[in-house]
């Protein structure tokens, strides 16, 4: 009964801790997307300008499930994605962007702040 | 240490230093006029504490001095012997101060360039001392530090007005006319610029950049951009060239020594040196060069250049790796 106690608030996991990522800053990650100029393909909330359409919108990406339609959208995949994005992804229109790993677990833990209002 | 206050425009912290800071001047052009914008600040905050003062004591003071402030006396020392004196001596003041910033075709300089306003970004060239052009560039101008620079102003269509705000004042770009300003970054640093004279619907987004280098550094990099630009190399690259010609991209841009001669936009000999991409907004890095070209109007709406949806993403990547080699 205790055991049952205990573990039940394990099942009711806020939405937000899904995509957990130790040591990295949503808030850093905007800052880098800003500068690195992601939104030039992409539009991204919370970045107002600008806001490209070549490659696809990025609005609640924490709730897709798959990475342009080919991998799982999980914190690892994703954050080696933004950063070399055809070495995960071969044929991806999108190209390796210039961000050390550090920065990439930021960009990612900024698109997993992305998700239905 | 003066206040730094940013313009607040649509591109976001590229660098350091970008959207530029007014009011903290990086050479002697741009100090004089800071120092001559603070002593106005100044006597302006005082004259509207000396008169709110006197407002003060006009609705709440005691009757006496309410009447010794509405005599003679005062409304002519107050009213016409003060700003009399203080406007003539701040405008002799301000002329003298700000006299070194006239500047005109004859002036003496270390380095002579063209920068030329079209809509939306900057023609650049470069000048040997007869005023023949050295080598074009667009959106991003190298100076040497500590050094002056004359910059000849002119327009390629409407009203535009140079602003690198580190650096000089702004002196406007005239249809039809040659305009003149000195420019001096005291170090080494990037300095970010801006139109400052609306010019028609992506005015905000008309930036300019100016890269100050130490001056043997600067002397190199010259020569450099002097001699004929080299023919890519690689596969990739060898692509691109072919596709640059191929999609039309040609017909309006240049790239020195091959055949890609357009001149209605930007010069791309050198692209792949710059800072920024669409005229000191984007940072430049493979994605933003893919972004731009397939669709600018996306990211700078009623630019000149249309949105290539002709293009795939390998041909992007293609284009892009080529034009990075563009040094």
């Amino acid at each position: 009964m205790l055991a049952l106690l205990i573990g039940a608030p394990a099942c009711e996991q806020p939405p937000q801790r899904q995509h957990f990522m130790a040591h990295a800053s949503a808030e850093r990650g905007r800052a880098i997307i800003a500068r690195v100029g992601c939104a030039s393909c992409h539009s991204i909330p919370g970045i107002d300008w600008p806001q490209g359409r070549l490659g696809p919108p990025l609005d609640e990406f924490a709730t897709r499930t798959l990475i342009a339609g080919r991998v799982p959208n999980r914190a690892g995949e994703l954050s080696a994605f933004v950063q070399n994005a055809p070495a995960i992804v071969p044929g991806t229109g999108m190209p390796a962007m210039p961000l050390t790993a550090e920065e990439s677990r930021d960009v990612a833990a900024y698109l997993y702040t992305l998700r239905a209002r | 240490m003066s206040p730094r206050i940013s313009i607040p425009l649509g591109p976001g912290r590229l660098f350091d230093g970008s959207p530029p800071p007014v009011l903290d001047p990086a050479g002697p052009y741009a100090g004089s006029i800071t120092l001559l914008s603070w002593v106005l600040f100044a006597i302006a905050a005082l004259v509207l504490a000396v008169v709110g003062t006197a407002l003060w004591i006009a609705f709440f003071g005691k009757a006496r001095t309410r009447q010794r402030l509405g005599g003679t006396m005062v409304v002519w020392a107050g009213g016409i012997v003060f700003p009399v004196v203080v406007l003539t001596a701040l405008l002799v003041w301000g002329l003298s101060l700000t006299a070194s910033l006239s500047a005109g075709k004859g002036d003496v300089a270390d380095l002579r360039v063209r920068v030329t306003g079209e809509m939306w970004w900057w023609r650049v060239a470069y000048l040997d001392p007869r005023g023949d052009v050295i080598a074009w560039d667009a959106n991003e101008l190298h100076v040497p530090a500590g050094r002056t620079v004359l910059v000849e102003l002119e327009s390629g269509d409407v009203i535009h007005s140079f602003w690198v705000p580190r650096l000089s004042g702004k002196v406007d770009m005239i249809p039809g006319r040659r305009n003149f300003v000195k420019i001096q970054a005291d170090r080494p640093g990037v300095y970010s610029g801006q139109c400052a004279e609306y010019c028609g619907g992506p005015h905000a987004l008309m930036g300019f950049v100016v890269v100050a280098h130490e001056p043997a550094e600067f002397s190199r990099l010259l020569a450099h951009m002097a001699a004929v630009s080299r023919e890519p190399k690689g596969g990739i690259a060898a692509e691109g060239q072919r596709l640059f010609d191929s999609a039309g991209c040609s017909a309006c841009h240049r790239i020195a020594g091959t055949g890609a001669n357009g001149l209605a936009g930007p010069d791309l000999t050198f692209v792949g040196r710059r800072r920024t991409l669409g005229a000191g907004i984007l940072p430049n890095n493979r994605g933003t060069m893919m972004g731009w070209i397939g669709d600018s109007q996306a990211i700078k709406p009623g630019n000149r250049m249309p949105a290539y949806r002709v293009l795939s993403a390998d041909h992007l990547q293609s284009l892009a790796a080529y034009l990075e080699q563009q040094k």
